[in-house]
């Protein structure tokens, strides 16, 4: 078991999250929310920050996983310091996202879904975001690229390093 | 530069440019020096002018007269008899197919006015974080006309008679959906907005919300007044976060105006709206699935009857509409059932959104009335296909809907005619695919999206799209049998028939509807082992042309396997059993000697 | 302050008036030029912030009045974004795809100071709303 709360500004952290809770009226409807809450301020879902949710809400915590294990919003897993989201959207894969998504695997090492040995980078697949007028679109963090050719995955990739200082 | 008196536009969009627009541009100048009109007169190449059915287009500015089907043969008349002489050129003028009227200005053609814009109609028009330019263009007074001079039964009378069906997909009145909704006496009701818009391809809320929040909110608190309810709520996807930022501000300024809360336009209506985000599960687009989750739990959704208009949110009658069918609100307590009634089709009023992607030039979303042809989008909105490339098929309803093929380029759409051509209106998205699309390729794309997003509870959903998904990834592996397609199409109609929720009756649509209209791509997969449009990696092969083939060893050398083989300046061959087809040898060969397969 | 009855809001609505006759069809009764720059997700992604803040920072170094930059939202013209509307009093609005680098500084000049349109850049409104 990962222990979530030894992670660096952990108490200030629950702190937040516990003020979030106190602030929801029904504490049933809001599970999906303080999850949210929770993923946003640790990064990921570990069970013990599962369990925790589950207890500040007083709902069983099977109830709390079969949530977190329904959504995909939501990681149990720890993810790299860079997610690399591949759009999996219609627009996407007609204009051959499945070559920049190869590409993106075989330059890291990784498979879809999985993290680098270096904790640098997630690579994943994601719904469609929604930029169609700029397919095939890879999203980084926040920042999103458009027009993605497997030609432009190095660059993308030393992108992130450079910001990370590597 | 010197100021020229007129401007020779000449489109030089993908399309015209395919017709020789560029050639066009060189013979404009040419003539002009000729003529000495070169410091006169500038020649000018612009970008697509959008209706690329028609081209190539010039364009004279700032006579404002149009041009289509321009040829080189052509280009000399007009110097010699508009420029110089100042005459139109008659019959190079755009002929209205209906009228056969030819429309000398551009403004005044048809096509011009093929988009009309209902729900997106403060789009990229006003500032969506400032709530007074949504009041300058007439909002809230909508709602200020209901809650002050309309009876709720009004209200719905009014959204009944409009015609306006739900625009998320299924195509049921909303006007019907309040009343049931405002029939069951219970002490709470509620009103959701479901913007959990989860079809890949399709986009039109997340911009409605990003470009008008105001319009949604109106609407909801119409809704909310029309069946009784004081909460609303917005059901909204957490990967748009900027939709949700905009709404929050709109939300916080209409507090403000006192729009929302207690005592609307001092009417005695009370009524405000939560946010609730969803977590990414496209099944959360069917209204219980997404009823649960708004109440916390796994979307997983449940038999109806009972529906969401007698036992929904908090098992109290609950009315879930769309984003866009909100937007349509407004304008039709406004204008009037009688204005909205006046577009569209006999059983489909109204416009629809369209997010328009995929192989075409002009990718954006287009708003039409219900009625317009897939042609008049795809071609003359869209700008036709990429690279002049053979459009083959067109993709609406997203994982639930069909293709559509040439056949059926011509039908006017609407939620009838879309069903009966085997797809559905769905939430919007259309994507275009040409000639290097594979079909069974997309039917498995769209397979291995809904047996991902499969909530699981019901078993034909759960293992009958899986087991589709593995057949299909059995076929264009070219390890397909014709039993396969049997088996395909008898499970595709058992899911059909015994699924719970929409998501899982829908699924197997874009087999069967591939099955019906490209078949012969079935066959090619699985009696040839091949995949016609190169599009399937384990059956394309590459072969190299002996005529063409100069032995310049390029292939060879970026061949990541090795399996080519050949002296330089000798014939290279691909030795097929090795090859990976990647590609890299007809992206490297310079004498076009390697043939895709 | 809230909105008690629809006769405030058609006031709040025609002390904001002028803007949609600017817009819609470049009336309007003072002189200042709007310039609209598209800023939803998909427009942000394409460089529309840049965008929006060239302008702002161009006007400024320019020493240029009566100009207003709006963020609004999606224009529907995906296939050239980043997309920018400059509305001119007693002109009709034009809209520009593309709008990109120096393009903003471009629009600035010549046709916001010198009164040229950049044929290259014209993006035809395709629609009509209804407003």
């Amino acid at each position: 078991m990962s222990d979530i709360f030894a992670q660096e500004n952990a108490l200030e952290k629950r702190a937040e999250l516990d003020a979030f809770i106190d602030s929801q009226t029904s504490k049933e409807d809001a599970i999906i929310s303080v999850l949210h809450k929770a993923q946003s301020l640790f990064g990921y879902l570990p069970s013990d920050l599962q369990l925790y949710v589950a207890r500040k809400l007083g709902v069983p915590a099977a109830r709390v996983y079969g949530v977190v294990s329904f959504y995909s919003y939501f990681s149990q897993k720890k993810r790299g310091d860079f997610t690399i989201n591949i759009c999996m959207g219609t627009a996407c894969f007609v204009k051959g996202v499945d070559k920049v998504m190869d590409e993106f695997s075989n330059q890291l090492g990784v498979k879809n879904g999985e993290t680098t040995e270096d904790g640098l980078f997630t690579l994943k697949d994601v719904r469609c975001i929604g930029a169609c007028g700029l397919a095939p679109v890879v999203m980084v963090n926040e920042k999103v690229y458009g027009h993605v050719k497997p030609e432009d995955v190095s660059k993308i990739i030393t992108a992130c390093k450079v910001q990370k200082g590597v | 530069m010197a100021k020229q008196r007129t401007h020779i536009m000449v489109c030089g969009g993908t399309g015209c440019v395919s017709s020789q627009s560029l050639e066009i541009v060189d013979k404009f100048k040419e003539v002009l020096i000729e003529k000495d009109y070169q410091d006169e007169i500038a020649v000018i190449k612009t970008g697509c002018f959008g209706f690329c059915g028609q081209g190539p287009i010039v364009k004279i500015h700032p006579d404002n007269v149009f041009y289509v089907k321009v040829t080189l043969d052509d280009v000399r008349e007009i110097v010699e008899e508009h420029i110089i002489k100042g005459r139109t050129v008659g019959r190079l003028l755009y002929k209205e197919p209906e009228t056969k009227k030819t429309l000398p200005k551009h403004d005044d053609m048809g096509f011009y006015k093929k988009q009309y814009r209902i729900a997106l109609r403060n789009c990229g028009l006003i500032n969506p974080e400032d709530i007074n330019e949504y009041i300058a263009f007439s909002g809230y007074e909508a709602l200020g006309k209901a809650v002050t001079e309309l009876s709720p039964d009004q209200v719905i009378d009014l959204v009944k008679t409009s015609g306006l069906r739900g625009r998320g997909g299924g195509g049921f009145s909303t006007g019907l959906k309040w009343e049931l909704t405002r029939k069951p006496p219970a002490d709470e009701k509620y009103v959701i907005c479901n913007a959990d818009e989860g079809d890949p391809g399709a986009f039109m809320d997340r911009s409605i919300l990003e470009g008008d929040p105001h319009s949604v909110i109106e609407a909801m608190a119409i809704a909310g007044y029309a069946i009784g309810a004081s909460n609303g709520i917005v059901y909204i996807r957490a990967e748009y976060p900027l939709a949700i930022k905009r709404l929050e501000i709109a939300l916080s300024q209409a507090r403000d105006y006192g729009l929302l809360g207690k005592d609307i336009f001092e009417s005695g209506f009370n009524f405000d709206i939560e946010i609730k985000l969803g977590a990414g599960a496209f099944v959360c687009g069917e209204e219980t699935a997404l009823i649960h989750s708004v109440e916390g739990n796994r979307g997983e959704p449940t038999k109806k009857p009972p529906y969401p208009s007698v036992e929904g949110y908090q098992k109290k009658p609950t009315s879930v509409n769309n984003v866009e069918t909100f937007a349509n609100v407004p304008p039709i307590v406004l204008k009037g059932a009688e204005w909205f009634q006046s577009i569209g089709t006999e059983k489909s009023k109204g416009t629809k959104v369209f997010a328009l992607a995929g192989k075409v030039n002009n990718v954006g979303l287009v708003e039409v009335p219900m009625g317009t042809t897939l042609r008049e989008i795809i071609y003359d909105i869209g700008g036709g296909i990429i690279d002049g490339k053979a459009f083959k098929a067109v993709q609406t309803g997203g994982p639930s809907g069909g293709v559509i093929t040439a056949l059926d380029l011509d039908t006017p759409i609407d939620y009838e005619s879309l069903k009966a051509i085997g797809s559905m209106m769905g939430s919007g998205g259309m994507i275009v695919m040409d000639e290097d699309d594979c079909m069974v390729n997309i039917a498995k794309f769209y397979l291995d999206f809904t047996q991902d997003e499969s909530c699981g509870k019901c078993t034909p959903c759960r293992l009958g799209t899986k087991r589709m998904y593995e057949i299909l990834e059995k076929i264009t592996e070219g390890k397909g049998t014709m039993e396969d397609i049997d088996k395909l199409r008898s499970l595709g109609q058992t899911i059909k028939d015994s699924a719970l929720c929409g998501l899982g009756q829908t699924a197997p649509n874009p087999v069967l509807s591939t099955l019906e209209y490209f078949y012969d791509e079935y066959l090619s997969h699985i009696v040839d082992k091949k995949c016609p449009a190169g599009a399937c990696k384990a059956l394309s092969k590459y072969k190299i042309d002996p005529e063409k083939c100069i032995g310049c060893t390029a292939c060879a050398r970026v061949c990541p396997v090795n399996c080519i083989e050949g002296k330089p300046k000798e014939v290279h061959i691909i030795d097929e059993s090795l090859c990976i087809a990647c590609g890299a040898c007809y992206t490297a060969c310079r004498f076009d000697a390697v043939i895709k397969p | 302050m809230p909105v008690k009855s629809l006769e405030e809001l058609k006031k709040i609505r025609e002390a904001h008036i002028k803007k949609v006759k600017l817009r819609a069809s470049g009336e309007s009764a003072d002189q200042t030029i709007e310039i609209l720059v598209g800023m939803a997700t998909c427009g942000i992604a394409a460089g529309s912030r840049d965008v929006l803040n060239a302008f702002i920072d161009l006007i400024d170094e320019k020493s240029l009045t009566d100009i207003k930059v709006i963020q609004v939202g999606c224009m529907g013209y995906c296939h050239s974004e980043p997309t920018v509307q400059v509305n001119i009093p007693g002109k009709e609005p034009i809209i520009y795809g593309n709008v990109k680098g120096d393009v903003v500084e471009i629009i600035l000049d010549e046709h916001i100071q010198n009164g040229n349109i950049l044929d290259n850049y014209v993006l035809i409104k395709t629609f009509n709303s209804a407003l």
